[in-house]
């Protein structure tokens, strides 16, 4: 039976905005109970320090159960911690030991600029998904079920990328900074379903050209993403992804694929 | 037969998903602009008319005005006002209780729905309570033991000895009894002191039964995600052991009253979803706020708005007009009031207090004697508020400390309009239980002669209660009945 409660040395990224050069500030975190999520944990920590006049840590959150994709630590250099299939929001004490130092790290990378502390800006996502995940019809009446026929082996393969929350911890894990776990999820959940099928190569063409315009890095296989994708989303997304560009290129250029293509640089 | 249709779990996320991939597509095409980290201070009324908003930008802590033809709302509910709900943590009333200022009556504050299958609060660490998909009552079995204190292991309780209470009481549906009816019978087994887990402040949510008849596999194919949510928060594995489940504060039927073109009493404030009234009456069920969110956002108000536009055209206003400096200054006013109390709690510590107060005085069952405490208590904890609160930081940076603070002190003024509601409406209905008013047999008491109305909350000013006005209901095709669920 382990300790109901611990003590523990927190180092965490302070950095008061984006001018600021940033360091590693120790605490004492001490007599946590095993049973609070790590953000609890760090809410106590918050509570103190504003109790002993200094301001709070600043991290990202919202849901707090693990779909949201706000929450974004890197724990002990893994981000989300190193439970597997969680987000940090759910990641739970019991999984530390009694004296452990832990560093807590914001997302790093080029393409998303810190903002104060643990929180970063990672706008850039939103700009890959603006420049092609989507399907442009407008939402409308509903069909009849069942009208369109999906089996069921690709309506899972579209579901197993459509669990992605969004979150970055792919491009926070990856040596380049590279979205292409992500930029691959949103590809990947419209490629195994008939709708979005008209728009099918200016996507890819659209998404890559703004994934490098953000300044993410490129993929070189190390797949560090998928080990910590709190969804799991599999690599063979960004395998897709490439088998869908190829394609795109082959089949010559969509409308408008010319245009974007050269605008972002990529092709 | 299942409710809804599913998608492992997480219907309302994926439908959320796309709706954003829409709006996301409208951003890329610029006829779209998204402003995020930014939060609504203020509304902005020009002669009677929604003209803009005045936000605070999170990051910077500029104060700015933003002149419209016409203003959304989309902001959500109020649960949080308990502290403890299972709304995300950035959820707030303030947008709403704002525009309540301005002129927006806000309708039936007291009906707040507390879901049934929510993970148990397990200690004063807790920051939010975790919603278990309601889909799970389709296959699992609700029970307590039958004797008070029995703190045997749950597989040690032999079937004679456990009560499967909403099967008992409610032979016909069962476990799938509406979500207020099972919140209070959890409430009841809990009160008597049946309740199970290390607070006593739980019942089992059991899928023995499921497993045995359709296999683990089965199982997991359809809810896998959240028993491996519960197993990461409680650390016990739900396929072997039944589940802890407690109901919490979910969602608020009541918010901004609106017509039937969505349009709140000040012309030209749409409000959407669930910041609005309308639809679920006094008791929500199972799916329907996503389909309000869908309707309201797609099929309702790009109709409407127009209308407005065609028979209600104001001049055009920009954001240098005497109203829009008015309200920044307003809110420049109150943010430099929060900063200089420097008192000695932080806003959490206060809004944990207020969540206490609520949960215990106006939370699944209501009286009178509670309500006038409460109607003490608030006002007290909010003169505590401004006296004592310590917001550190500047505006002008990335203040989150200042940010919740801003949102307290509007929790703190909405939960006294809350209480006022509850005490006003006297009889049981939907979400509101009023103990005063119940059958023999512990079911919720309507008074229709009385009460058959919804109740519209005006702002009168600082200093005066706001009135009540009522909008009565009208049955006209299906007519008023009491559901039994026996």
């Amino acid at each position: 039976m382990s300790a109901e409660t611990l003590n523990l040395t927190l180092r965490v990224w302070r950095q008061k905005n984006a001018a600021d050069q940033g360091r590693f500030v120790e605490y004492k975190a001490e007599g946590i109970t095993v049973h609070c999520s790590f953000l609890e944990m760090l809410d106590i920590v918050n509570e103190r320090l504003q109790d002993r006049g200094e301001e709070p840590i600043a991290f990202d959150h919202d849901c707090r159960e693990g779909i949201c994709g706000m929450c974004s630590l890197v724990i002990n250099g893994t981000p989300h911690g190193p439970r597997r299939g969680v987000t940090v929001c759910q990641l739970h004490m019991r999984w530390f030991k009694d004296g452990d130092v832990i560093t807590v790290e914001p997302w790093r990378a080029e393409a998303f600029p810190p903002i104060r502390d643990l929180v970063v800006n990672r706008g850039a996502l939103d700009r890959i998904v603006q420049a092609g995940g989507f399907v442009s019809v407008r939402t409308g009446g509903a069909p009849d079920g069942n009208a369109v026929a999906v089996s069921k082996t690709e309506a899972d393969l579209s579901m197993d990328a459509a669990s992605c929350i969004g979150c970055g911890a792919c491009v926070a894990a990856c040596k380049n900074a590279s979205a292409m776990l992500f930029l691959g999820a949103q590809v990947s959940k419209y490629k195994h379903l008939p709708q979005g099928d008209p728009e099918r190569e200016r996507r890819i063409v659209q998404m890559i050209a703004a994934h490098d315009a953000a300044g993410f890095g490129a993929c070189t296989n190390y797949t560090e993403c998928e080990a910590v994708c709190p969804k799991q989303i599999p690599v063979r997304v960004i395998a897709e992804s490439y088998r869908e560009y190829m394609r795109a290129l082959c089949k010559g250029r969509a409308p408008g694929v010319k245009e974007a293509a050269a605008g972002g640089g990529a092709g | 037969m299942s409710r809804t249709f599913y998608a492992r779990g997480q219907t309302g996320q994926q439908l959320l998903l796309g709706a954003f991939s829409a709006l996301e597509r409208q951003a890329g095409l610029g006829t779209v602009k998204m402003h995020p980290r930014k939060e609504m201070m203020d509304l902005v009324v020009v002669d009677g008319h929604a003209r803009g908003i005045v936000t605070r930008d999170l990051v910077t802590g500029d104060v700015q005005a933003w002149a419209a033809d016409a203003v959304i709302l989309a902001t959500g509910g109020y649960g949080n006002t308990f502290f403890l709900s299972t709304n995300a943590a950035g959820c707030n009333v303030t947008a709403t209780f704002r525009a309540w200022k301005k002129g927006a009556g806000f309708a039936n504050p007291c009906y707040t729905q507390i879901h049934p299958t929510c993970i148990p609060v397990s200690g004063e660490h807790q920051s939010k309570l975790t919603l278990m998909s309601e889909s799970l009552r389709n296959d699992g079995r609700i029970w307590v033991p039958l004797a008070k204190g029995d703190r045997r292991a749950p597989g040690d309780i032999p079937e004679q000895a456990r009560d499967y209470y909403l099967e008992r009481k409610y032979p016909s549906y069962g476990n799938l009894a509406p979500r207020d009816i099972s919140s209070r019978s959890a409430k009841q087994a809990c009160d008597e002191g049946r309740g199970v887990g290390p607070s006593g402040l739980g019942v089992y949510l059991d899928f023995a039964d499921a497993i045995g008849r359709l296999g683990e596999d089965a199982i997991r194919d359809r809810y896998g995600n959240l028993f491996q949510m519960y197993e990461e928060i409680t650390g016990e594995n739900g396929y072997k052991q039944p589940m802890r489940i407690f109901p919490a504060v979910h969602y608020t039927m009541g918010g901004t009253w609106v017509d039937y073109e969505l349009m709140s009493t000040v012309p030209g404030l749409f409000v959407l979803g669930e910041a609005n009234f309308s639809d679920h009456g006094a008791n929500r069920l199972g799916a329907s706020a996503l389909m309000q969110g869908l309707a309201d956002g797609y099929f309702v108000a790009p109709y409407c708005i127009g209308n407005y536009f065609a028979t209600a055209k104001q001049p055009k206003v920009k954001p240098d007009h005497e109203e829009f400096r008015r309200s920044i200054a307003d809110v420049q006013e109150r943010v430099r009031k929060l900063l200089a109390v420097k008192g000695r709690r932080t806003p959490t510590s206060f809004h944990k207090d207020l969540g206490k107060i609520m949960w215990e005085k106006c939370g699944m069952a209501r009286n009178e004697a509670g309500l006038k405490e409460a109607l003490v208590l608030i006002p007290a904890l909010r003169e505590e508020y401004w006296k004592n609160v310590n917001v550190l930081g500047e505006n002008e940076s990335y203040n989150v400390a200042l940010e919740k603070a801003c949102r307290v002190a509007d929790y703190m003024e909405f939960a006294e309009l809350l209480v006022m509601d509850a005490l006003a409406r006297e009889e049981s209905c939907g979400g509101h239980f009023r103990e005063e008013y119940q059958t023999p047999d512990g079911e919720a008491l309507r008074n229709d002669e009385k009460f058959l109305h919804v109740a519209v909350w005006e702002y009168q000013g600082p200093d005066r209660a706001p009135a009540r006005h009522v909008e009565p209901l009208t049955f006209e095709s299906v007519h008023l009945a009491t559901r039994s669920y026996k």
